[in-house]
């Protein structure tokens, strides 16, 4: 990437009933064009010189009708989550946070963490921002561990390949981590393993005078997130469900239901293991995970797997070591990593 | 002239705040002396939570995100 970045169209002519309307005509196109996708990957399998029960065949109606399926969720999703995010921002998020206590503190966090405009080169700046405003230690890593965990791109995915009710599990368990994990973490009173240069620094919460957004506004903050995200996943998310459809048309079922199965305790650990090295990849993960899935992979498992690859990632932790020293941070993956595992264990034992 | 100060640790945003700035100064005809400033403990003390962070003549105006080329001519206009 080169540092010049084309100026975003404005369009001062087109009035707000013009966004209102072109909005809920796109949202019109999209309900009419997405429960035709199953049709529309069958018709193309029968065009290509492929039998539609060969493997081959399986390979390609799951990518033709994966592909498209799941970027026009995650689009949507995407869409409005910018949207709402357009009325939250990290410094009223900071001002609301500053001086709570244990437990409300820990939820309020957690919650607001996955509504906040958050990048990942906005962690130390959040981080240093947070605990130097007063806000606990605790609640400023639930914080940090539901911002990135529980995103639009994790749930926008998941809500497309495995069903809102895996979603919704993603969703309440990555929650509760973060809120366990935070509770944990304030409860071991580790301040004195903050940079010190931290520790000392104090601030106020300012905000900043910013003029608030008008509806059209706000489409845009849509639009903008849809733009920058979809723009930046979509190819990740191509290959995961290209190897996705290898799995579903070449790998045995039995063989993944002995290795990933709920009998074999040790695929939990061994899932956690693997996926915290993982990171870039998170949106390309989840359409594999949904191939496993079919394929008899116990659900605690690729939740657990799922979990650590998007939550716990060592490029993050290198960062945050500018903050935190290294038994603080230590902790912190150690933490977050039981309560995924726990987390792991107790899907395998209730759906298995 | 205007003092204009754009706080982030250097990311791909942050480079593309002050890109933008620049050239909206230019086309706009505004002097501008355009600070990057990159220290975490001062991107902090400035009150920026959400990198990149700008701040005109001072005053903090903008935190998180590239910001709306139409919002950046009225901080160098105001």
């Amino acid at each position: 990437m080169n540092g010049t970045v084309p100026l975003p169209i404005e369009r001062p002519h087109l009035s707000r009933l013009g966004w209102y309307g072109g909005t809920a005509l796109a949202l019109l196109v999209w309900a009419i064009v997405y429960p035709q996708l199953p049709a529309l990957a069958e018709a193309l399998v029968a065009v290509l010189p492929v039998e539609r029960t060969s493997p081959a065949g399986e390979a390609l109606w799951f990518f033709l009708y994966d592909a498209p399926k799941v970027l026009m969720l995650l689009t949507l999703v995407v869409f409005a989550m910018g949207v709402v995010r357009s009325f939250v921002s990290a410094e009223r998020v900071r001002a609301l946070l500053a001086g709570r206590r244990e437990g409300v503190g820990n939820l309020l966090a957690a919650g607001l963490g996955t509504v906040t405009p958050f990048c990942s080169c906005s962690a130390i700046p959040l981080f240093v921002g947070f605990v130097s405003a007063g806000v606990p230690l605790g609640v400023t890593f639930s914080f940090l561990i539901a911002a990135p965990m529980v995103n639009e791109v994790a749930v926008g995915l998941l809500l497309g390949l495995v069903g809102w009710r895996i979603a919704l599990a993603y969703l309440g368990f990555g929650l509760l981590i973060a809120v366990a994990a935070g509770i944990v973490i304030g409860r071991l009173r580790l301040e004195g393993w903050l940079e010190d240069w931290v520790r000392e620094l104090r601030t106020r919460p300012i905000c900043p005078t910013e003029t608030a957004l008008d509806g059209p506004g706000r489409i845009r903050a849509g639009l903008e997130a849809v733009r920058e995200i979809v723009g930046r996943v979509w190819y990740w998310i191509v290959a995961g469900i290209a190897v996705g459809a290898v799995i579903h048309g070449w790998v045995p079922a039995e063989l993944l239901a002995r290795i990933m199965g709920a009998e074999a305790w040790w695929s939990v650990p061994a899932a956690v293991l693997i996926g915290v090295p993982m990171y870039a990849n998170a949106a390309g993960i989840i359409p594999v995970v949904e191939a496993l899935l079919a394929k008899g992979a116990a659900l605690g498992t690729v939740l657990a797997f799922m979990m650590s690859v998007i939550a716990l990632s060592l490029p993050e932790m290198l960062i945050l070591r500018r903050v935190l020293k290294l038994p603080l941070i230590v902790t912190f993956a150690a933490v977050v990593a039981s309560g995924i595992l726990l987390v792991g264990f107790l899907f395998n034992l209730i759906a298995g | 002239m205007k003092k204009v100060e754009v706080y982030g640790p250097g990311c791909k945003r942050c480079q593309a705040t002050a890109d933008l700035i620049a050239e909206r100064a230019a086309a706009l005809g505004v002097a501008v002396a355009i600070t990057k400033v990159t220290d975490y403990a001062a991107i902090a003390e400035a009150g920026v939570v959400a990198t990149p962070g700008v701040a005109v003549d001072g005053k903090l105006v903008h935190s998180g995100g590239l910001p709306q080329p139409s919002a950046v001519d009225a901080w160098l206009r105001g």
